[in-house]
Parts: structure tokens; C-alpha cells; sequence
């Protein structure tokens, strides 16, 4: 993580240019796609992309996260989803 | 500052306790374990409690934490973690006890040692996984399962006439005095989750602070055995599990709770040891065989009929009869005759700590399998005897000092091929040196009341003395 002072001008600066972030591990994914339906924004979509495990694995679609964590949240298979807000 | 949200550090990336070092955990699609165990985790991590959590896990589908959280852990009988939980809390009152248990587990099997460990109020933390189902099983009818709920073993759905009402466990404990704090979570949806999350670390912060018992059930999905999609199963909490176990926190008083801890009084080893009579370090003169090792492991193996279980005894009884220390353990199959044996004799100097053996100093292999299954086993150092009338391909992976022994065929000449234990009692007798050829013949004298029995075995025996002589 890059270090900056923490003097508000420069913590908005930082907020302006990363965004929220979203990644699914498509080799720990189950397909049980309570992420997707969990989704706000509607990014997340199942695909026909088989994984290891023989599950067609959840895929980030689109961008537009705003970091909410709910797919982080429910998501039974600990490690399959990372969620960095900003 | 960025906030990550990841695979906690409490919990193995691969998890390498497993032999298979999976990542994925075994949970189904779906299941509400999975969501519990991340955020459990989260949390302990988030409280830098990792290097003080122990883990008393259940038997059900949760039987498997051990290999997922990076804590300590025991592993518990069914229905049996809160009883063993009380244990591990009271021996290492530092700790942060955690019983992780299902349904059936908590409310059925169990139910005794977890109301009485919430009625003494043990410093412990019990998650009650709650998914109204037998689901390791394949779901039958559980005291939790709803009214009107189908299970394999309940077709038609439950009724109060024949299975009584759905158990409250969340509100039994409740309504006991010492609990500090009671609750009923879901892991179905976010919100939910949120909701638990909070609840979690409220109950993990009354651990740290030794508050006491804090019970916290976790209503949880189980799509396989609810025959429904992960979402329909989800929805279904919602909609009808909700209804009849309401979630929220029913009682918290951790509050007007002081600190408590339980002096456990530590017993040292040496102090036991002296109480049960094993602390004899001098040598005890009354003992008769010259070992030169501390301890001699005996593994005799063979077909089931070919006297092993018996060859192993009287190894036992002679080397008993002399005062040394002595197991004898018997290992076979269900078979009434045939199949495999096997037992592991120990003769020692001193107190022995185990009768089972994983490297033998003597292997006694009467068929090749069994020759093929031990062999490698045996150090350097040891003896491998094998018969030879049966076993004409010797594995070229054996380590050991090995002697070919015709014991079949010796004991044929003495008279019957079932004494070809006897043959090999008398081999082993002397390449071993432990026991005299008169030691033999008066116990042979003991042991054989029928004469023609006593003839045979004492030309057995005899044929197998000769044979280590020629070696």
C-alpha cells in the first residue's frame, strides 16, 4: 500500500483514484451464485467457464463496485471472493 | 486507508493439515457452515485472538474445522465438544474455548453436556450451527426440525403429536442463570450476516474478557438436504425458519458480569506417575531375560487359523512368567476363519508407554502379504522371519536381518501343520536369545494338557530351535 499523509486533501485525492475493486477466485468458486443475486450493482454473472472443482464459475462482468462486500459476506467458501474499498 | 476484505490470516490458505492440501473447504454449494467459518475467523483474526483459540469440534459436517482454522484444535464424540470444550477451558483458563456444534450434535446427542456446561456457566464460546437437519447423515428428522418439515425420516412432515415441538436451544439457555449471553443469527443473506458478524465479536470479546458462557445459534441453510437451490434455500429462511426461531439477541448481561476464572490445580506427570505406581526407574532385579535393548516389538502376522493370535500370547505369557513387562495386542478381521491377523507383543525393562507398534525389532511373517504389508517396517537392526514353505518371492524393499524359516514343513514333520507357531516360538526363542530350550519345554508342559498335543508341539518347537541353530 502506497503511504501519504493523512491530511484530508490527500485522502480525497486517493479516493478519487482508486476505485473499489472486486475479484472472484474462479478456482475456489462453487457456483452456488448467492453473490450474484446479492450484487447492487449487478456485476457479477454466472459463466460456462468449468473450474478444477467441475463448477462453472462466478465471474466479475462489468466494473461499477462500490465496494459493499455483500458477495464477500455471503459467499460460503471463504477465500473465493477479495472486495477492496478504498 | 484501503479496507481489504479477504480470506482471513485465521484460516489456512491451503490447508495443509489435510493430506489431500486442498484449498476449497468440503462444505457443499451454498452451505451456511462455509459463511460461518469465514466470519468466525474474521473476527478472531480482527481481535488478535488467533494465538489463543482452541477449537473443540463436533461430529457432523462441521467434524472438519480442525483442518480449516489455523488454531488449536480437539476433536470431540458425538454431541460431546461442549463436555470436552468445559475441559480444554478449565485446563488452559488463558484460552479462548470455542465448541463449534450442529443440530444434532447440540440438540440431540448432546443435549446434556451443553445445557450443563451453559447451567455452570464454563468460559466458552459455543456456535450452534442450526439447519433444522440431520445433514451429514442425509437428512433425517432432527429435535430442531420444523413443523411440517419433511426429512428422510419424516415423509409426511412433523408433527407436535409424533415428534413434539422444534427445540429452542437459543432460548433453554437463555433462560438458564449463568449464561452471559444468548442470541440467534442467520447467515442467509448480507443483512444477516452484518447482524452476526456483530453478534460474534460481541461473544468472542465476553471470551477475551472471561465473562463466561456465551451461546450463539446460527440459523444456517443446507441446500443439499432442503432439496432446494442455494437461493430457495436462503429465501426459505427468511420466509419460514425465521418464523418459528426468531433471530436477535436474547439475552446479554456481560455487562453487570464480573471476570471469572477457574483455578484448575495442574498435575505434574511425575506426581501421577508416583500415584499409579510407575515410578520405578531402578532396575528391577526380579526380571530373568537379558535384553540388550529397553524394549522388544514383536509383530506376528499371518492367515487367520495359522495360530497367530496364539504365538503372540505365548510370547507374552513366557516373557511375563520371567517378570518383565509385557502387552499383547490382537489385531483381525471380521472373518470367522480365514482373513488376516495380526498381534504386536511388547516385552520391556521397563513401564511400557504403547502397545501398538509402528516399527517392529521382530517381524514374524507367516504368508506374503503380510511379509509385503510389515516388512518395510522392520529397522535395519531387526529380524525378519518369514516362512518359507508359503512365501517364495521375498520383497526386495526389507531392511532387516532376514531368515527364510520353513515352518510349515517343519511342523508337517512333527506331525501337523498347525503347529507351525510352535516352530517358530522356538526360532524366535533362540535367535533372540530371551529364553532356554527348558523354558520352553516347562511352559509347553503348562500350557498342553493332552499328551499327543504336548508330543507334538514339543517336536515343533524342538524343529524350530534346530533350524535357528543351522542359520
Amino acid at each position: 500500500m502506497p503511504k501519504y499523509s493523512m491530511s484530508e486533501d490527500n485522502v480525497e485525492e486517493k479516493q478519487e483514484k482508486e476505485q473499489p475493486s472486486v475479484i472472484i477466485h474462479e478456482e475456489l468458486c462453487k457456483a452456488c451464485g448467492l453473490c450474484i443475486i446479492h450484487c447492487p450493482k449487478d456485476i457479477l454473472e454466472a459463466s460456462d467457464k468449468i473450474n478444477e472443482l467441475g463448477y462453472p464459475t462466478t465471474v466479475v462482468a462489468k466494473d461499477g463496485c462500490i465496494g459493499c462486500a455483500n458477495c464477500y459476506l455471503i459467499c460460503p467458501e471463504p477465500g473465493a471472493v477479495t472486495v477492496k474499498k478504498p | 486507508m484501503t479496507k481489504v476484505f479477504e480470506k482471513s490470516p485465521a484460516f489456512f490458505d491451503t490447508f495443509t493439515r489435510k493430506p489431500s492440501m486442498q484449498k476449497t473447504t468440503h462444505y457443499c454449494p451454498g452451505c451456511g457452515h462455509g459463511t460461518l467459518n469465514k466470519i468466525i475467523a474474521d473476527q478472531i483474526a480482527e481481535l488478535g485472538l488467533q494465538d489463543q483459540t482452541i477449537f473443540v469440534g463436533p461430529v457432523g459436517c462441521g467434524v472438519f474445522i480442525y483442518y480449516y482454522f489455523e488454531s488449536a484444535s480437539v476433536s470431540a464424540a458425538h454431541g460431546r465438544a461442549s463436555a470436552v470444550a468445559t475441559g480444554v477451558s478449565r485446563a488452559n483458563p488463558d484460552s479462548v474455548t470455542i465448541s463449534y456444534q450442529g443440530d444434532g450434535d447440540l440438540a440431540a446427542i448432546g443435549t446434556s453436556n451443553a445445557i450443563h456446561a451453559a447451567n455452570r456457566g464454563e468460559n466458552m464460546i459455543v456456535f450452534f450451527v442450526n439447519n433444522n437437519i440431520y445433514g451429514m447423515t442425509g437428512g433425517q428428522l432432527a429435535p430442531t426440525t420444523l413443523i411440517d418439515q419433511t426429512s428422510t425420516t419424516s415423509p409426511t412432515g412433523r408433527t407436535v403429536l409424533n415428534d413434539g415441538h422444534p427445540l429452542k436451544m437459543a432460548e433453554m439457555v437463555a433462560g438458564l442463570e449463568a449464561p452471559v449471553l444468548s442470541a440467534r443469527v442467520a447467515v442467509n443473506t448480507p443483512r444477516n450476516v452484518r447482524q452476526a458478524v456483530k453478534v460474534i465479536k460481541r461473544g468472542l470479546e465476553i471470551q477475551r474478557d472471561k465473562k463466561g458462557y456465551a451461546f450463539i445459534e446460527v440459523l444456517s441453510q443446507c441446500p443439499t438436504n432442503w432439496k432446494k437451490e442455494s437461493k430457495e434455500a436462503c429465501d426459505w429462511i427468511d420466509e419460514v425458519v425465521c418464523k418459528q426461531y426468531p433471530i436477535g439477541v436474547i439475552k446479554d448481561v456481560a455487562d453487570q458480569r464480573e471476570a471469572q476464572i477457574r483455578l484448575a490445580e495442574r498435575v505434574e506427570f511425575e506426581a501421577l506417575a508416583d500415584q499409579l505406581g510407575l515410578t520405578t526407574d531402578d532396575e528391577d532385579t526380579s526380571q530373568k531375560i537379558e535384553m540388550l535393548q529397553d524394549e522388544l516389538r514383536f509383530k506376528f502376522a499371518g492367515f487367520g487359523g495359522q495360530g497367530i493370535l496364539s504365538l503372540g500370547m505365548m510370547m507374552a505369557q513366557m516373557s511375563m512368567e520371567q517378570n518383565m513387562e509385557v502387552t499383547w495386542l490382537p489385531s483381525y478381521g471380521p472373518e470367522m476363519r480365514g482373513g488376516v491377523a495380526n498381534c504386536s507383543v511388547v516385552v520391556g525393562k521397563k513401564a511400557i508407554g504403547s502397545p501398538a507398534i509402528e516399527s517392529p525389532n521382530v517381524l514374524v511373517a507367516l504368508n506374503r502379504p503380510s511379509l509385503e504389508k510389515f516388512g518395510p517396517l522392520v529397522p535395519e537392526e531387526g529380524l525378519i522371519i518369514y516362512n518359507s514353505s508359503l512365501i517364495d518371492q521375498v520383497p526386495d524393499n526389507l531392511k532387516g536381518q532376514v531368515y527364510a524359516l520353513p515352518a510349515t514343513d517343519l511342523a508337517s514333520d512333527a506331525g501337523t501343520v498347525k503347529a507351525a507357531n510352535a516352530v517358530v516360538l522356538g526360532f524366535v526363542a533362540r535367535k533372540t536369545g530371551m529364553f532356554q530350550l527348558s523354558d520352553l519345554e516347562n511352559f509347553l508342559r503348562e500350557t498342553f494338557k493332552k499328551p499327543a498335543m504336548l508330543e507334538t508341539n514339543l517336536k515343533a518347537v524342538l524343529a524350530g530351535w534346530n533350524a535357528a541353530e543351522k542359520d
